[in-house]
């Protein structure tokens, strides 16, 4: 996934072997340097009878089933997330919504992830459901599948600016509704504010 | 035809909070009435939103340990040990068998004191006067012993990544048992004053149903959906922490009113005396910390993380880009995703028990609102 992300990553030099033919300057120092940790996530994929369903019925429009630390997640085309929920909670028993983020990665054509992750109550069993998707892609909303999505989604827009296509009622839930600024995205500042807004209605120039 | 009145129609739009006594903090709720029954309700949160999330990725993993104690106040520890677990599970790393028990006995302190504060505002708010002085009695001798571990009694930062950094103090179990003793007799007391009393019956039962169907469409978790019949509990569906060693039950009602929610604290905080009763002769000696170096810097990666925190299930979502801050860090809060049904659970009642559900679900507007 989102390797770019890493500033080290494109300042690690090639491989030594690359330069045999060259005579090298002497530094036998910084050969036995230990291996840099992979700069993506080290998943494995995800082997399973609801995976390879899920694979069956969807095809392409679902890519990686992977476990991580024991936690199976699965990347899924941002139209056929809510499908899979859907799938997921009729046919597969994840009855109950826990949770539904976004991640940012301003440097990815596909800015942003969402995740959801479910539950089954009869499994016993937790997925994750990420999809990856450009800033001003509006999702379809879950809220016809889980009624819980309904504040989650309100969050996800409050602070990421992220709209859900057929949402009941998509308004800012945390910040105030006219607040300009979606603070949880990587280019907003700790210290930032909306300037306008707390000048007019805190009546001081600054929150801090 | 009758003349009309100076209000239009008979229905009335009330705004009840955000500085109401009973919402708990600061939670606006807006009813629409029609006299006294309520025809729908819509709740303005984010008061006290402070960006917990956003500090989050400006702090260290372990520098953002504390502010994690300030969403739940009422319930720090556990807020600490969800925040713990899911980065060790980031690291890839236990604490060892000592912490986590002693973890395990702070977190069911924890509970207790959660449920008794939760138990005298909620009988405050009924108009029982009496219980609030009683569990802030009892209350206070779970909080000494925080302090006296610790050094603080709300928010406690009791936990360190990777296991403890205090030891216990000298007499700890000591005043563990003696807790454990004192505490039993002491709910019998509650449930004498109120579980057989007319009022609080007349008051509770049939008020603010939520079905167990429903409970899974809201994601409602913790005591709400226990009431109503589902036996879930987080501790004994995916055990954390060796919760799988101890014996203890998960006591469920049938009928999701409030009177039954009511009763699953109560039983639950006798249990969470007899998981106390149990780690605290279990004790071992070793180590109190892991393998967890001076500087925490997960793998590149990421790892949701849930507990049974008192008021449910509390998750943490934490991305790693491999540096030594979180990249991302999502809170799961109980309370925001547990306060979104009480619409339906109020809608068709009456006013006066709109304080009795807001009492009921047992929200922290802290952790709402982060």
């Amino acid at each position: 996934m989102a390797d770019e992300q890493k500033p080290e990553g494109s300042q690690v030099p090639p491989p030594a072997g690359g330069e045999a033919a060259k005579p090298a300057p002497p530094k036998p120092a910084a050969a036995p340097a230990p291996p840099k940790p992979p700069a993506v996530m080290a998943a494995t994929p995800w082997d399973s009878d609801l995976a390879r369903e899920i694979k069956e019925r969807f095809g392409d429009r679902v890519g990686e089933t992977s476990t991580y630390l024991g936690q199976n997640f699965i990347v899924a085309k941002p139209d056929a997330a809510v499908s899979l929920l859907e799938y997921l909670k009729l046919e597969a028993d994840f009855d109950y919504l826990v949770d539904i983020t976004a991640v940012d990665w301003p440097k990815r054509p596909e800015r942003f992830d969402v995740v959801y992750v479910v539950y089954s109550f009869a499994r016993n069993e937790r997925v994750r459901i990420k999809t990856y998707i450009p800033e001003g892609f509006k999702l379809e909303t879950a809220v016809g599948v889980h009624l819980t999505a309904n504040w989650l989604e309100r969050e996800v827009f409050d602070m990421f600016g992220i709209e859900f296509e057929g949402h009941p009622d998509l308004r800012r839930i945390l910040m105030p509704e006219e607040w300009q600024g979606y603070p949880l995205r990587k280019d907003y500042g700790i210290l930032q504010q909306d300037d306008r807004w707390v000048r007019e209605n805190l009546g001081i120039e600054s929150g801090q | 035809m009758p003349d009309a009145t100076f209000l239009d129609s008979t229905e009335l739009v009330l705004n009840m909070g955000p500085q109401h006594p009973s919402t708990h903090g600061v939670l606006r709720v807006i009813l629409k009435l029609d006299g006294e029954k309520v025809l729908g309700t819509d709740c303005v949160i984010g008061y006290l939103h402070r960006g917990v999330e956003k500090i989050a990725e400006n702090r260290t993993y372990a520098q953002f340990n504390p502010y994690v104690d300030r969403m739940d106040y009422v319930a720090a520890i556990s807020n600490g040990l969800g925040y713990c677990l899911a980065v060790e599970k980031l690291l890839n790393v236990e604490a060892p068998p000592r912490a986590q028990v002693v973890r395990v006995i702070l977190t069911e302190l924890n509970r207790i004191a959660s449920h008794l504060l939760w138990l005298g505002t909620h009988a405050l708010d009924i108009g029982a006067i009496t219980p609030v002085f009683y569990c802030l009695r009892e209350r206070e001798e779970a909080l000494k012993i925080f302090e006296k571990y610790c050094g603080a009694r709300l928010t406690t930062h009791a936990f360190r990544i990777g296991g403890l950094l205090y030891e216990t103090y000298e007499g700890f179990e000591r005043e563990v048992r003696d807790f454990c003793k004192m505490f039993v007799p002491k709910v019998d007391e509650y449930e004498e004053l109120l579980t057989n009393n007319r009022i609080w019956k007349a008051r509770l039962i049939g008020v603010g149903i939520l079905s167990a169907e429903e409970c899974k469409e809201y994601g409602v978790t913790g005591p709400v959906l226990r009431a109503a019949g589902v036996k879930w509990d987080l501790r004994k569906a995916q055990p954390y922490s060796g919760y799988e060693k101890y014996d203890f039950e998960i006591p469920t009602r049938a009928n999701g009113d409030t009177y039954d929610r009511y009763v699953v604290r109560m039983q639950e905080m006798r249990q969470a005396v007899r998981i106390m009763e149990q780690a605290v002769e279990a004790i071992p000696e070793g180590p109190i910390m892991g393998k967890v170096g001076k500087v925490i810097k997960p793998p590149v990666g990421e790892a949701y993380v849930s507990i049974e925190a008192p008021k449910g299930e509390l998750g943490y979502y934490v991305v790693s880009d491999g540096s030594t801050q979180p990249y991302r860090c999502r809170v799961r809060p109980p309370s925001f995703v547990n306060l979104q049904a009480l619409d339906r659970m109020i809608r068709g009642g009456l006013v006066a028990d709109v304080v009795a559900v807001i009492g009921t679900l047992d929200i922290v507007l802290g952790e709402i609102d982060r």
